[in-house]
Protein backbone atom coordinates (compact mmCIF):
# COMPACT_ATOMS: atom_id res chain seq x y z
CA UNK A 1 0.00 0.00 0.00
CA UNK A 2 2.59 2.75 1.02
CA UNK A 3 4.52 1.52 -1.83
CA UNK A 4 1.55 2.36 -4.40
CA UNK A 5 0.58 5.77 -2.28
CA UNK A 6 4.43 6.34 -3.45
CA UNK A 7 4.05 5.69 -6.81
CA UNK A 8 1.22 7.86 -7.01
CA UNK A 9 2.46 10.85 -5.83
CA UNK A 10 5.49 10.41 -7.77
CA UNK A 11 3.03 10.19 -10.71
CA UNK A 12 1.39 13.02 -9.96
CA UNK A 13 4.83 14.70 -9.33
CA UNK A 14 5.84 13.80 -12.59
CA UNK A 15 2.91 15.18 -14.16
CA UNK A 16 2.98 18.67 -12.39
CA UNK A 17 6.08 19.10 -13.44
CA UNK A 18 5.35 17.70 -17.07
CA UNK A 19 2.61 20.63 -17.17
CA UNK A 20 4.64 23.21 -15.56
CA UNK A 21 7.38 22.89 -17.94
CA UNK A 22 5.11 22.92 -20.99
CA UNK A 23 3.18 25.75 -20.39
CA UNK A 24 1.05 25.11 -23.46
CA UNK A 25 -2.58 25.10 -21.88
CA UNK A 26 -5.30 25.48 -24.73
CA UNK A 27 -5.15 28.25 -27.31
CA UNK A 28 -8.19 29.51 -29.04
CA UNK A 29 -9.98 26.99 -31.48
CA UNK A 30 -8.82 24.16 -28.96
CA UNK A 31 -11.25 21.85 -27.62
CA UNK A 32 -11.38 22.00 -23.60
CA UNK A 33 -11.92 19.10 -21.85
CA UNK A 34 -14.78 18.46 -19.25
CA UNK A 35 -14.45 17.22 -15.92
CA UNK A 36 -15.94 15.74 -12.52
CA UNK A 37 -15.18 18.13 -9.54
CA UNK A 38 -16.67 18.67 -5.85
CA UNK A 39 -19.03 21.36 -5.62
CA UNK A 40 -18.79 23.48 -2.56
CA UNK A 41 -22.74 21.55 -1.71
CA UNK A 42 -20.73 18.24 -1.86
CA UNK A 43 -22.04 16.99 -5.18
CA UNK A 44 -19.81 16.20 -8.42
CA UNK A 45 -20.45 18.56 -11.52
CA UNK A 46 -19.23 18.51 -15.11
CA UNK A 47 -19.93 20.71 -17.99
CA UNK A 48 -21.86 17.44 -19.67
CA UNK A 49 -24.32 17.82 -16.71
CA UNK A 50 -25.94 21.79 -18.17
CA UNK A 51 -27.88 20.04 -20.68
CA UNK A 52 -29.43 23.50 -22.26
CA UNK A 53 -26.03 25.22 -21.99
CA UNK A 54 -24.80 26.49 -25.23
CA UNK A 55 -21.58 27.34 -23.57
CA UNK A 56 -19.48 28.34 -20.18
CA UNK A 57 -17.93 30.47 -18.41
CA UNK A 58 -15.23 28.90 -16.86
CA UNK A 59 -13.23 31.01 -14.65
CA UNK A 60 -10.51 29.80 -12.18
CA UNK A 61 -10.71 31.61 -8.89
CA UNK A 62 -9.42 31.81 -5.37
CA UNK A 63 -10.58 33.37 -1.92
CA UNK A 64 -7.43 33.97 -1.08
CA UNK A 65 -6.34 36.71 -3.91
CA UNK A 66 -6.85 40.23 -3.95
CA UNK A 67 -7.50 40.45 -7.69
CA UNK A 68 -9.87 37.55 -7.57
CA UNK A 69 -11.71 39.35 -4.42
CA UNK A 70 -11.79 42.51 -6.33
CA UNK A 71 -14.03 40.45 -9.25
CA UNK A 72 -15.96 38.61 -6.91
CA UNK A 73 -19.32 40.89 -7.37
CA UNK A 74 -18.75 41.33 -10.96
CA UNK A 75 -18.19 37.52 -11.36
CA UNK A 76 -21.59 36.90 -9.78
CA UNK A 77 -22.81 39.22 -12.35
CA UNK A 78 -21.82 37.55 -15.31
CA UNK A 79 -23.36 34.42 -14.11
CA UNK A 80 -26.45 36.15 -13.18
CA UNK A 81 -26.75 37.69 -16.92
CA UNK A 82 -25.38 35.28 -18.85
CA UNK A 83 -26.82 31.55 -17.31
CA UNK A 84 -30.32 31.90 -18.56
CA UNK A 85 -29.01 32.83 -21.85
CA UNK A 86 -27.03 29.33 -21.72
CA UNK A 87 -23.73 30.66 -20.51
CA UNK A 88 -23.42 29.86 -16.82
CA UNK A 89 -20.21 30.71 -14.72
CA UNK A 90 -18.45 27.72 -13.69
CA UNK A 91 -15.67 28.81 -10.98
CA UNK A 92 -12.86 26.48 -10.47
CA UNK A 93 -10.43 27.11 -7.17
CA UNK A 94 -7.39 25.77 -8.66
CA UNK A 95 -4.59 26.20 -5.60
CA UNK A 96 -2.82 23.53 -3.39
CA UNK A 97 -4.86 23.91 0.04
CA UNK A 98 -1.86 22.83 1.79
CA UNK A 99 0.10 25.84 0.62
CA UNK A 100 -3.54 27.91 0.93
CA UNK A 101 -5.79 27.08 3.77
CA UNK A 102 -7.77 29.69 3.34
CA UNK A 103 -8.78 27.84 0.17
CA UNK A 104 -10.19 25.13 1.68
CA UNK A 105 -13.57 22.87 0.72
CA UNK A 106 -15.02 25.35 4.22
CA UNK A 107 -13.33 28.31 3.13
CA UNK A 108 -14.32 27.97 0.10
CA UNK A 109 -18.60 27.47 1.28
CA UNK A 110 -18.44 30.58 3.70
CA UNK A 111 -17.30 32.83 0.69
CA UNK A 112 -20.03 31.66 -1.31
CA UNK A 113 -22.39 31.79 1.40
CA UNK A 114 -21.29 35.66 1.99
CA UNK A 115 -21.17 36.60 -1.53
CA UNK A 116 -24.50 34.49 -2.27
CA UNK A 117 -22.35 32.72 -5.44
CA UNK A 118 -25.06 32.15 -7.51
CA UNK A 119 -23.10 29.29 -9.68
CA UNK A 120 -20.88 26.31 -8.53
CA UNK A 121 -17.77 26.84 -7.36
CA UNK A 122 -15.16 24.11 -7.57
CA UNK A 123 -12.12 22.16 -5.51
CA UNK A 124 -9.81 20.81 -8.81
CA UNK A 125 -8.84 18.34 -6.38
CA UNK A 126 -5.37 16.88 -7.05
CA UNK A 127 -4.80 20.08 -9.67
CA UNK A 128 -5.28 18.18 -12.58
CA UNK A 129 -7.61 20.02 -14.90
CA UNK A 130 -6.36 23.77 -14.35
CA UNK A 131 -2.77 22.55 -16.07
CA UNK A 132 -4.69 21.38 -18.95
CA UNK A 133 -6.73 24.74 -19.77
CA UNK A 134 -3.23 26.05 -19.24
CA UNK A 135 -4.66 28.41 -16.31
CA UNK A 136 -1.47 30.18 -14.43
CA UNK A 137 -3.57 32.50 -12.08
CA UNK A 138 -6.63 33.73 -10.57
CA UNK A 139 -8.38 35.10 -11.70
CA UNK A 140 -8.36 33.14 -15.33
CA UNK A 141 -11.17 33.04 -17.59
CA UNK A 142 -11.97 30.90 -20.31
CA UNK A 143 -15.38 31.23 -22.38
CA UNK A 144 -16.52 28.10 -24.12
CA UNK A 145 -18.78 27.30 -27.05
CA UNK A 146 -20.75 23.86 -27.24
CA UNK A 147 -20.11 22.57 -30.63
CA UNK A 148 -20.56 19.23 -32.13
CA UNK A 149 -16.28 19.06 -31.88
CA UNK A 150 -17.01 19.63 -27.91
CA UNK A 151 -16.92 22.78 -25.77
CA UNK A 152 -14.28 25.26 -27.84
CA UNK A 153 -12.30 27.65 -26.26
CA UNK A 154 -13.41 31.17 -27.74
CA UNK A 155 -12.19 33.27 -25.48
CA UNK A 156 -8.97 33.59 -22.36
CA UNK A 157 -8.06 35.91 -20.60
CA UNK A 158 -9.45 38.97 -18.12
CA UNK A 159 -13.25 39.90 -17.35
CA UNK A 160 -12.50 43.88 -18.35
CA UNK A 161 -9.50 45.92 -18.24
CA UNK A 162 -9.67 47.46 -14.79
CA UNK A 163 -9.22 45.56 -12.09
CA UNK A 164 -9.56 48.60 -9.72
CA UNK A 165 -12.56 49.94 -10.24
CA UNK A 166 -15.86 48.20 -11.69
CA UNK A 167 -17.28 51.51 -12.79
CA UNK A 168 -13.80 52.61 -14.83
CA UNK A 169 -14.21 49.38 -16.85
CA UNK A 170 -14.22 50.75 -20.84
CA UNK A 171 -14.39 47.17 -22.54
CA UNK A 172 -15.70 44.03 -21.14
CA UNK A 173 -13.76 41.28 -22.57
CA UNK A 174 -16.08 38.70 -21.02
CA UNK A 175 -19.24 40.03 -21.83
CA UNK A 176 -17.93 41.28 -25.45
CA UNK A 177 -17.20 37.55 -26.22
CA UNK A 178 -20.38 35.94 -24.58
CA UNK A 179 -23.19 38.75 -26.83
CA UNK A 180 -21.06 37.78 -29.65
CA UNK A 181 -21.33 34.37 -29.47
CA UNK A 182 -25.08 34.63 -28.31
CA UNK A 183 -25.33 36.44 -31.99
CA UNK A 184 -23.37 34.31 -33.36
CA UNK A 185 -21.00 36.47 -34.46
CA UNK A 186 -17.06 36.65 -34.01
CA UNK A 187 -15.27 37.13 -31.05
CA UNK A 188 -14.17 40.08 -31.26
CA UNK A 189 -10.92 40.14 -28.60
CA UNK A 190 -9.86 36.83 -28.24
CA UNK A 191 -7.40 36.79 -25.59
CA UNK A 192 -6.33 39.33 -22.89
CA UNK A 193 -3.85 39.53 -19.86
CA UNK A 194 -3.89 40.83 -17.07
CA UNK A 195 -2.35 40.44 -13.42
CA UNK A 196 -3.46 37.59 -11.01
CA UNK A 197 -1.85 35.62 -8.76
CA UNK A 198 -0.35 32.83 -9.43
CA UNK A 199 -2.13 29.13 -8.55
CA UNK A 200 -0.17 27.89 -5.89
CA UNK A 201 0.92 24.53 -6.09
CA UNK B 1 -5.55 86.47 -14.73
CA UNK B 2 -2.89 88.41 -16.28
CA UNK B 3 -1.61 86.59 -19.11
CA UNK B 4 0.82 88.90 -19.96
CA UNK B 5 3.30 88.89 -17.52
CA UNK B 6 6.89 87.45 -18.17
CA UNK B 7 7.34 83.54 -17.72
CA UNK B 8 9.70 83.64 -14.60
CA UNK B 9 12.78 81.99 -15.32
CA UNK B 10 12.68 78.17 -14.84
CA UNK B 11 14.25 76.96 -11.64
CA UNK B 12 16.99 74.39 -12.47
CA UNK B 13 16.08 71.64 -10.93
CA UNK B 14 17.80 70.29 -8.09
CA UNK B 15 16.55 66.91 -8.31
CA UNK B 16 19.70 64.53 -8.91
CA UNK B 17 17.01 61.72 -10.12
CA UNK B 18 17.02 60.28 -13.30
CA UNK B 19 14.58 62.41 -15.55
CA UNK B 20 11.52 59.89 -16.75
CA UNK B 21 9.69 61.07 -20.02
CA UNK B 22 6.33 59.05 -19.16
CA UNK B 23 4.35 59.72 -16.45
CA UNK B 24 4.72 59.89 -12.91
CA UNK B 25 1.64 59.59 -10.56
CA UNK B 26 1.16 62.71 -8.04
CA UNK B 27 0.70 61.26 -4.83
CA UNK B 28 1.64 63.12 -1.62
CA UNK B 29 4.11 61.70 0.84
CA UNK B 30 4.53 58.26 0.00
CA UNK B 31 8.18 57.07 0.19
CA UNK B 32 8.15 56.06 -3.57
CA UNK B 33 7.31 57.16 -7.30
CA UNK B 34 3.93 55.26 -8.18
CA UNK B 35 4.59 55.52 -12.21
CA UNK B 36 2.14 54.59 -15.12
CA UNK B 37 3.69 52.12 -17.60
CA UNK B 38 5.25 54.79 -20.02
CA UNK B 39 6.65 55.85 -16.99
CA UNK B 40 8.61 53.01 -15.71
CA UNK B 41 9.31 51.74 -19.42
CA UNK B 42 12.90 53.90 -18.97
CA UNK B 43 13.40 52.61 -15.84
CA UNK B 44 13.26 48.48 -17.48
CA UNK B 45 14.75 49.03 -20.56
CA UNK B 46 18.55 51.07 -19.61
CA UNK B 47 21.83 50.42 -21.40
CA UNK B 48 24.35 51.68 -19.12
CA UNK B 49 26.20 48.50 -19.19
CA UNK B 50 24.91 47.59 -15.90
CA UNK B 51 23.08 44.05 -15.05
CA UNK B 52 19.45 44.87 -13.79
CA UNK B 53 17.15 42.75 -12.18
CA UNK B 54 13.59 44.04 -12.06
CA UNK B 55 10.93 42.03 -10.00
CA UNK B 56 7.76 42.74 -10.11
CA UNK B 57 5.58 41.68 -6.72
CA UNK B 58 3.09 42.73 -4.43
CA UNK B 59 2.29 42.86 -0.42
CA UNK B 60 -0.04 40.33 -0.96
CA UNK B 61 1.40 38.06 -3.11
CA UNK B 62 3.43 35.11 -0.63
CA UNK B 63 5.74 33.31 -2.92
CA UNK B 64 6.33 37.13 -3.55
CA UNK B 65 7.16 37.93 -0.29
CA UNK B 66 8.81 34.70 0.26
CA UNK B 67 11.67 35.66 -2.45
CA UNK B 68 11.92 39.45 -1.74
CA UNK B 69 14.88 38.55 0.59
CA UNK B 70 16.73 36.66 -1.72
CA UNK B 71 16.66 39.68 -4.45
CA UNK B 72 17.58 41.81 -1.20
CA UNK B 73 20.74 39.59 -0.37
CA UNK B 74 21.58 39.65 -4.81
CA UNK B 75 21.63 43.01 -4.80
CA UNK B 76 23.97 43.60 -1.89
CA UNK B 77 26.57 40.55 -2.79
CA UNK B 78 26.55 41.68 -6.50
CA UNK B 79 26.99 45.24 -6.08
CA UNK B 80 30.14 45.15 -7.11
CA UNK B 81 29.52 43.60 -9.89
CA UNK B 82 27.35 46.60 -11.23
CA UNK B 83 23.92 44.80 -10.43
CA UNK B 84 21.04 46.97 -9.91
CA UNK B 85 17.66 46.13 -8.30
CA UNK B 86 14.68 47.45 -8.96
CA UNK B 87 11.42 46.08 -7.13
CA UNK B 88 8.20 47.01 -8.85
CA UNK B 89 4.83 46.64 -6.50
CA UNK B 90 1.94 46.06 -8.10
CA UNK B 91 -0.09 47.11 -4.77
CA UNK B 92 -3.47 47.88 -5.32
CA UNK B 93 -3.16 51.83 -5.16
CA UNK B 94 -5.68 52.47 -2.52
CA UNK B 95 -3.42 50.07 -0.08
CA UNK B 96 -0.07 51.94 -0.52
CA UNK B 97 -0.56 53.50 2.64
CA UNK B 98 -1.97 50.62 4.09
CA UNK B 99 -0.20 48.20 3.46
CA UNK B 100 2.82 48.82 0.98
CA UNK B 101 4.13 51.75 3.15
CA UNK B 102 3.76 49.66 6.40
CA UNK B 103 5.85 46.89 4.80
CA UNK B 104 8.66 48.89 3.34
CA UNK B 105 9.36 50.32 6.77
CA UNK B 106 8.86 47.37 8.59
CA UNK B 107 11.38 45.22 6.34
CA UNK B 108 13.43 48.34 5.64
CA UNK B 109 14.57 47.09 2.05
CA UNK B 110 17.76 48.65 0.81
CA UNK B 111 16.44 48.50 -2.74
CA UNK B 112 14.72 50.60 -4.99
CA UNK B 113 11.27 50.56 -4.82
CA UNK B 114 8.71 52.16 -7.41
CA UNK B 115 4.73 51.34 -7.56
CA UNK B 116 3.07 50.81 -11.44
CA UNK B 117 0.08 51.95 -10.91
CA UNK B 118 -1.67 51.53 -15.09
CA UNK B 119 -4.54 49.48 -15.02
CA UNK B 120 -4.72 48.64 -19.13
CA UNK B 121 -3.57 45.79 -18.32
CA UNK B 122 -3.71 44.34 -21.57
CA UNK B 123 -1.24 46.53 -22.91
CA UNK B 124 1.61 46.99 -20.76
CA UNK B 125 2.01 43.18 -19.58
CA UNK B 126 3.09 41.66 -23.64
CA UNK B 127 4.56 44.93 -23.38
CA UNK B 128 7.39 44.10 -20.65
CA UNK B 129 7.30 40.65 -21.88
CA UNK B 130 5.37 38.46 -24.85
CA UNK B 131 5.14 35.02 -22.48
CA UNK B 132 3.79 36.81 -19.41
CA UNK B 133 0.34 35.72 -18.56
CA UNK B 134 0.52 38.37 -15.31
CA UNK B 135 1.38 35.98 -12.85
CA UNK B 136 3.11 37.48 -9.91
CA UNK B 137 5.96 36.92 -9.00
CA UNK B 138 7.54 38.21 -12.58
CA UNK B 139 11.44 38.87 -12.90
CA UNK B 140 13.22 40.59 -15.61
CA UNK B 141 17.06 40.18 -15.93
CA UNK B 142 19.11 42.41 -18.13
CA UNK B 143 22.52 43.84 -19.39
CA UNK B 144 21.97 46.21 -22.70
CA UNK B 145 20.50 43.58 -25.37
CA UNK B 146 20.98 40.88 -23.81
CA UNK B 147 17.51 39.79 -21.87
CA UNK B 148 16.07 37.03 -19.65
CA UNK B 149 11.93 37.28 -18.60
CA UNK B 150 10.89 34.62 -15.36
CA UNK B 151 7.14 33.78 -14.34
CA UNK B 152 8.23 32.30 -11.56
CA UNK B 153 9.56 32.12 -8.49
CA UNK B 154 13.45 32.05 -7.01
CA UNK B 155 15.47 30.28 -4.64
CA UNK B 156 18.89 32.16 -3.71
CA UNK B 157 20.32 29.78 -5.75
CA UNK B 158 18.64 29.88 -8.44
CA UNK B 159 18.62 33.74 -8.85
CA UNK B 160 22.12 33.74 -8.46
CA UNK B 161 22.62 30.88 -11.30
CA UNK B 162 20.75 32.67 -13.56
CA UNK B 163 22.85 36.40 -12.29
CA UNK B 164 26.01 34.39 -13.39
CA UNK B 165 24.66 34.37 -16.78
CA UNK B 166 25.18 38.13 -16.85
CA UNK B 167 28.44 38.48 -15.50
CA UNK B 168 31.41 37.91 -17.56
Amino acid sequence: MKTLKLFVALLVLVGTTAFTADKGGYKVGDIATDFELENIDGKMVSLSDYKDAKGFIVIFTCNTCPYAVAYEDRIIELDKKYADKGYPVIAIMPNNTDVKPGDKMEAMQARAKAKGFTFPYLMDKGQKIYPQYGATKTPHVYVLERTKRGNEVKYIGAIDDNYQDASMVNTKYVEEAVDALLDGKEVPTTETRAVGCSIKV
Amino acid sequence: MSCKKEAKTPVASTNTKETVSGNKKNYDNLPFEVYDYDGLAPLINKEDDKIHVVNFWATWCAPCIKELPYFEQIGDTYKKHNLELLLVSLDFPRKYESKLVPFLEKHDLKSTVVALDDVDQNRWIPAIDSTWSGALPATIIYKNGKRKFYERSFTYEELETEIKEFIN
